[in-house]
């Protein structure tokens, strides 16, 4: 287990390098000049010169990459080249809402998609097994927006019970109000996210009723709960467990358009804004600190799935 | 009302209504309540020469900030700061009197090496404000005493003291202005949520009149759907600026107040008039006239906004009613393009700033434009890549964009800006303008301008924008007209 362990840290850091490497340069690709978002209609080729040094666009590429990577190697990830605030306490900030918006919605899309999942698989002669298989199904083809549109549309407009968007401006000091504005974000992620989730778990679990250990299990007495319990959670887990790592990068990807359509100060808003106006620093940072979430979770699924599983602990070879 | 009782009663109840009433007869008027302030415009950072932006103006102008003088939500210009300025016979210097009450919100009592530093700021060469090209004038600024501040320019500037009003006053020894304040005005900032809120105080030590709320909010949004959705739930009292007519429905009854008001934002077709075939004013011309800009401005905006003939405003003091001068008619249009050599009309790319409400103006214009022959290929692009590519590189044929400030007319004076009109007679009255003895001398040159700028076609201004704020019945004392982006916040109550 160690030498896999400290092999799969390495892919870590080295997929981290080369993303830093491949978010830069494909910032700098992009038409314009981060200097733009300070210039009005009327600006002065002196005042463009001035822009241009303010933000360092006026500095070789190669040099613009070694001050930031330089920056990197200290934990600091710069100042906004836009409001001159620091990236990184701007980041802790979003992140306050972004991780329970990502981390509960991931927890309640697992849960849904659990029972539908199973419910699916197990009564799939029913009609209820069937009908949640088409909600499955239909949760995949919906975007993501227009969930939280419909959602407002009824729990804030209609009914008036949960704010339409925004999040308290003192954060979480009280935190029934933070949650009270999380409820329609959370929900919207989790029900499409759910819809994906639960077809793994009922494709998983149809495997499991398929297997033969199963069926000996159930020859030997058991229930065909008992039997799922003891015996089907384990196997019908290393699939899903792998697929999991995947769908929590999914989610916080669904944040930023949620957090766009319910005004959450997050970092998916901070990472709109931050293309809209080409602050360059910003979104490299937000990118930099979603990458390493990303690797993070994959390596946590990757250990996961051996915990679950004694016959991966032996291969070294491979990532996944 | 059929029993007489009901009447009697609904009397009596008025009665009481009336009586529970301020003694101004007016409702009554929630004290240090807190106003919420929907709007669009997040400030970039708090620093109108850093490149702040529109934002930080709507929030901090007037209310955080102030300047020698104050533009009035009706466009004039009045003594805020200043108590006296003395004009010398050659227009030359500028003797400004301060007040002598006002403290920074720092404790610092203001003085005249703060206006000095602050005016410096604005003319600094790192300086990303609107104004720097205005002040290049100043050759000279003294300070002989704490309340004396005495401008010499290199040539007469009648715009001077308004131009002076857009300058923030500011604390000479504050170093960081990107990120908090030090201003004079009624608010102090509390707290700005970068993505969400900025949050103003009022300040209990202002110099003038304490603003009549304990507190405003601004909140920011990206999207005006989520913004309409929280006027709708009473998140927030009043919306700044509303960017299209449909939302408007919605606001329809007797819990909303609808204003509209006179903006300064023109929107412009804007040619690069040196290079062909757009460098020759006929084809200008017949561009504008195969447009039926009434339209156009009701496809937009509906039954709001107004229609323009030149680049001035009606609230520009040098207005006239100049749409005659190159009428909608398609007919017309052929003829001058057949005068032109352009008989079987031609193909030019459009660069369209890829927001609201350009693309749907580039689709109208491609399609009425194809009625005289005319192919418009549209090009979508970004407002940055705007600015690298139309604004500083003028690698274009025809763009549109959006001119918000007012007196921006003088632009066409300048053949190095980005449209490229290069008309001597118009450089000169532009010039002479600036240096005019008196306020009419100066209309009367600049209308000159006006009329040659229409005549030439030199841009086709397709529409001035309307302004309009909704608010909540039960908020009062809002300004109506956004010029140039600033909203008083001081007078808002809530009953």
């Amino acid at each position: 287990m160690l030498p896999y362990l400290l092999r799969r840290l390495a892919f870590l850091v080295v997929s981290l390098v080369v993303a830093m490497i491949v978010i830069f340069v494909l910032l700098r690709l992009l038409p314009g000049d981060p200097a733009n978002a300070l210039l009005s209609v009327d600006a002065t080729p002196e005042q463009i010169a001035a822009a241009q040094a303010q933000v360092g666009s006026d500095q070789p590429l190669a040099q613009q990459f070694f001050t930031w990577a330089g920056q990197m190697l200290r934990f600091d990830l710069g100042d906004s080249y836009i409001s001159t605030l620091p990236v990184a306490p701007e980041i802790a900030s979003r992140l306050l809402i972004t991780l329970p918006l990502t981390l509960l919605a991931f927890a309640l899309a697992l849960v849904i998609s659990v029972i539908v999942g199973i419910t699916a698989a197990v009564k799939s002669d029913r009609w209820y097994g069937s009908v949640l298989s088409g909600f499955s199904q239909l949760g995949i083809a919906v975007p993501v927006f227009w969930v939280g549109i419909i959602l407002v549309w009824i729990f804030a407009l209609g009914l008036g019970i949960l704010p339409s968007g925004g999040f308290p401006r003192d954060d979480w000091e009280d935190p029934t109000e933070a949650l009270r504005a999380l409820i329609l974000p959370v929900i919207t992620i989790a029900l499409v996210m759910s819809a994906s989730l639960a077809r793994y778990v009922r494709a998983a679990t149809l495997d499991v009723l398929g297997s033969d250990y199963l069926r000996t299990a159930r020859a030997g007495g058991s229930g065909l709960g008992e039997a799922l319990l003891r015996h089907g959670v384990r196997n019908g887990a290393v699939p899903v467990v792998a697929i999991l790592g995947i769908e929590l990068s999914t989610t916080l990807l669904g944040a930023v358009v949620v957090e766009s359509v319910f005004s959450l100060p997050g970092l998916g808003s901070m990472l709109l804004t931050g293309i809209e106006q080409h602050d360059f620093a910003n979104i490299q940072g937000v990118l930099v600190v979603s990458t390493l979430f990303v690797l993070l979770v994959g390596f946590v699924a990757d250990i996961g799935q051996r915990l679950i599983d004694p016959r991966l602990r032996g291969s070294v070879a491979g990532n996944r | 009302m059929r029993s007489p009782f009901a009447l009697v009663a609904a009397i009596a109840v008025s009665a009481l209504v009336l009586v529970g009433c301020s003694p101004s007869g007016g409702e009554m008027v929630e004290e240090d309540s807190s106003i919420y302030i929907g709007s669009l415009y997040e400030p970039q950072n708090l620093s109108n020469t850093q490149g702040g932006g529109q934002g930080v103006t709507e929030a901090f102008n007037g209310n955080v900030y102030e300047g020698l003088y104050r533009l009035t939500d009706d466009g004039e210009v009045e003594p805020l700061l200043a108590t006296d300025a003395e004009k010398s016979e050659d227009g030359l210097t500028y003797t400004i009197t301060l007040r002598d009450d006002v403290t920074f919100h720092s404790g610092k009592a203001l003085t005249s090496a703060d206006v000095k530093a602050s005016v410096e700021a604005v003319t600094a060469e790192d300086s990303q404000s609107a104004r720097a090209s205005a002040f290049a004038v100043i050759s000279g600024i003294e300070t002989p005493d704490e309340t004396t501040v005495v401008f010499t320019l290199s040539e007469p500037s009648i715009s001077f003291l308004y131009n002076l009003a857009y300058i923030w006053i500011v604390n000479g020894e504050a170093t960081d202005l990107t990120t908090t304040e030090d201003g004079t005005g009624p608010y102090t900032l509390d707290e700005w949520k970068q993505g969400s809120t900025l949050t103003l105080t009022r300040w209990d030590d202002y110099w003038g009149e304490a603003a009549k709320n304990g507190e405003v909010v601004f909140n920011y949004y990206t999207d005006a759907t989520a913004q309409n959705n929280a006027l709708l739930t009473g998140e927030i009292d009043l919306i700044t600026s509303i960017q299209s007519p449909d939302a408007l429905e919605q606001f329809d009854d007797d819990s909303y107040t609808i204003s509209e008001g006179t903006s300064t934002t023109k929107e412009l077709l804007a040619f690069n008039d040196r290079v062909a075939p757009f460098n020759d004013p006929l084809v200008r011309k017949a561009i504008y006239s195969a447009i039926d800009t009434k339209k156009l401005l009701n496809s937009i905006w509906a039954d709001y906004g107004t229609l323009i003939g030149s680049m001035v405003p009606p609230t520009d003091p040098w207005y006239e009613d100049l749409t005659d001068v190159n009428p909608y008619d398609v007919d017309l249009a052929k003829q001058q393009l057949a005068e032109a050599g352009l008989p079987d009309g031609f193909e030019f790319t459009l660069d369209t700033p890829s927001y609201d409400p350009h693309p749907a103006v580039a689709e109208f214009l491609q399609s009425q434009l194809a009625e005289v022959g005319i192919t418009v290929n549209i090009n979508t692009i970004s407002a940055d890549e705007w600015y690298t590519k139309v604004f500083q590189e003028r690698d274009f044929e025809a763009t549109l964009q959006e001119h918000v400030n007012d007196r921006d007319v003088v632009w066409y004076g300048n053949p190095d800006f980005y449209w490229g009109y290069d008309n001597a007679d118009v450089q000169q009255w532009v010039a002479e303008a600036e240096q005019a003895a008196t306020p009419e001398a100066q209309t009367e040159l600049l209308k000159k301008v006006n009329q040659q700028i229409a005549e030439d076609a030199a841009s086709v201004w397709l529409y001035l924008y309307p302004q309009i704020v909704v608010a909540s019945a039960d908020v009062t004392g809002y300004p109506v007209n956004g010029l140039n982006s600033q909203f008083f916040a001081y007078d808002i109550v809530k009953s």
